[in-house]
């Protein structure tokens, strides 16, 4: 195992943990993108770019907003 | 973060410990199983999946794609694809119809001001940089769709990248601004052709090379972009496809978010 693939192990399991521990449901959306991020570095470095590019996009982009749009909706009383 | 003590027990409810005694048994024959299993695996990087190998080995000469993935998923395994294609294509058509203007709701002025909110207007910095991102990000779904068959990528990393640039101008921009360069139409139509040309040039391999989803277009020369035969086309089928509907899907999102709001009067809540 390479020094790179150690590193991103790391920095999965830290970013996982991080995502339970954050129990405001706005601030943990905010860390699940930064851990969608994170596992793909993990999956560039353990030589699976494809499947790195569609978590980059899916799990840091894709799927945050969805939750923050969904929380708009469900904070928003209606008039 | 742990509960401090026992909450108050209902009638029929297993108290805290037993619950507790009940996960530490679990917990521990799952532990035991599962550090069985790992006693049992390869070693790190040690591969013998035969199949992988075969293809690593041949996939090039065959195939003419030089991304030994997209030759699996567009070649080998095309008629997966189909299934997993249509998996979204579903999802999407559900989430439209649940989404869909019900009956006790009508659509609002399109606002982003949560009430109690002062909301502030877009700052310049970030107009600027999404208007400057858009473009670039366009291209670079474009080039990994095109590219699918010689390098990482293809048609569903470059439409997902692809309607991410769409997010972007809502950042940047407006919901109204946002409506004006997202003509659902079109996008449903985009999103169905997609769709609808990865089968069709499944049964042209039908018509032409006598089996469903088979090559049947010149292989070319290895590397080139216009090499690896239907490849490319089933790439940019399933580009479209994906574009479609992550579009689809967030603009149903941000119209229930920002436009549709319920009637005022009547209407169980």
């Amino acid at each position: 195992m390479t020094a790179v693939q150690v590193v991103a192990l790391g920095l999965v399991s830290v970013g996982a943990w991080a995502v339970v521990v954050s129990r405001e449901p706005l601030r943990q959306a905010i860390v699940a993108s930064f851990y969608g991020l994170v596992l793909g570095v993990l999956f560039m470095a353990f030589q699976a770019p494809d499947v790195a590019l569609s978590n980059i996009v899916i799990g840091s982009v894709a799927l945050p907003t969805i939750i923050l749009l969904a929380l708009a909706r469900i904070g928003r009383r209606d008039e | 973060m742990s509960a401090a003590g026992a909450p108050p027990r209902r009638p029929g409810e297993i108290s805290y410990a037993t619950r507790r005694t009940m996960f530490l048994v679990a917990g521990a024959a799952f532990a035991a199983f599962l550090l069985w299993g790992l006693a049992d695996l390869p070693a790190f990087g040690d591969y013998h999946g035969v199949y992988g190998l075969t293809l690593n080995r041949v996939a090039v000469e065959e195939t003419h794609a030089t991304s030994v993935i997209t030759a699996v998923n567009f070649d080998y395994r095309a008629f997966d694809t189909l299934g997993e294609e249509f998996i979204l294509f579903a999802a999407v058509l559900g989430l439209a119809l649940l989404l869909r203007e019900a009956r006790d709701e009508e659509a609002g002025p399109p606002d982003d001001d949560a009430p109690g909110r002062v909301a502030s207007e877009t700052s310049a910095a970030v107009r600027v940089a999404t208007l400057a991102l858009v473009g670039p990000i366009v291209l670079l779904a474009l080039y990994i769709t095109a590219h699918g068959h010689l390098t990482p990528g293809g048609g569903f990393q470059g439409g997902i990248i692809a309607a991410s640039a769409l997010l972007l101008v809502f950042l940047g921009g407006e919901y109204v601004t946002l409506v004006r360069v997202r003509p659902l139409p079109l996008v449903e139509i985009a999103k169905a052709a997609g769709a609808a040309s990865y089968v069709l040039i499944g049964v042209g391999g039908l018509i032409f090379a006598g089996s469903f989803l088979e090559n049947f277009l010149p292989r070319g020369t290895v590397g080139e972009l216009l090499s690896a035969g239907t490849m490319p086309l089933l790439s940019f089928g399933v580009g479209l496809e994906v574009t479609g509907g992550f579009v689809l899907l967030v603009s149903e999102f941000l119209e229930q978010a920002l436009v549709v709001r319920r009637r005022r009067a009547g209407g169980p809540r």
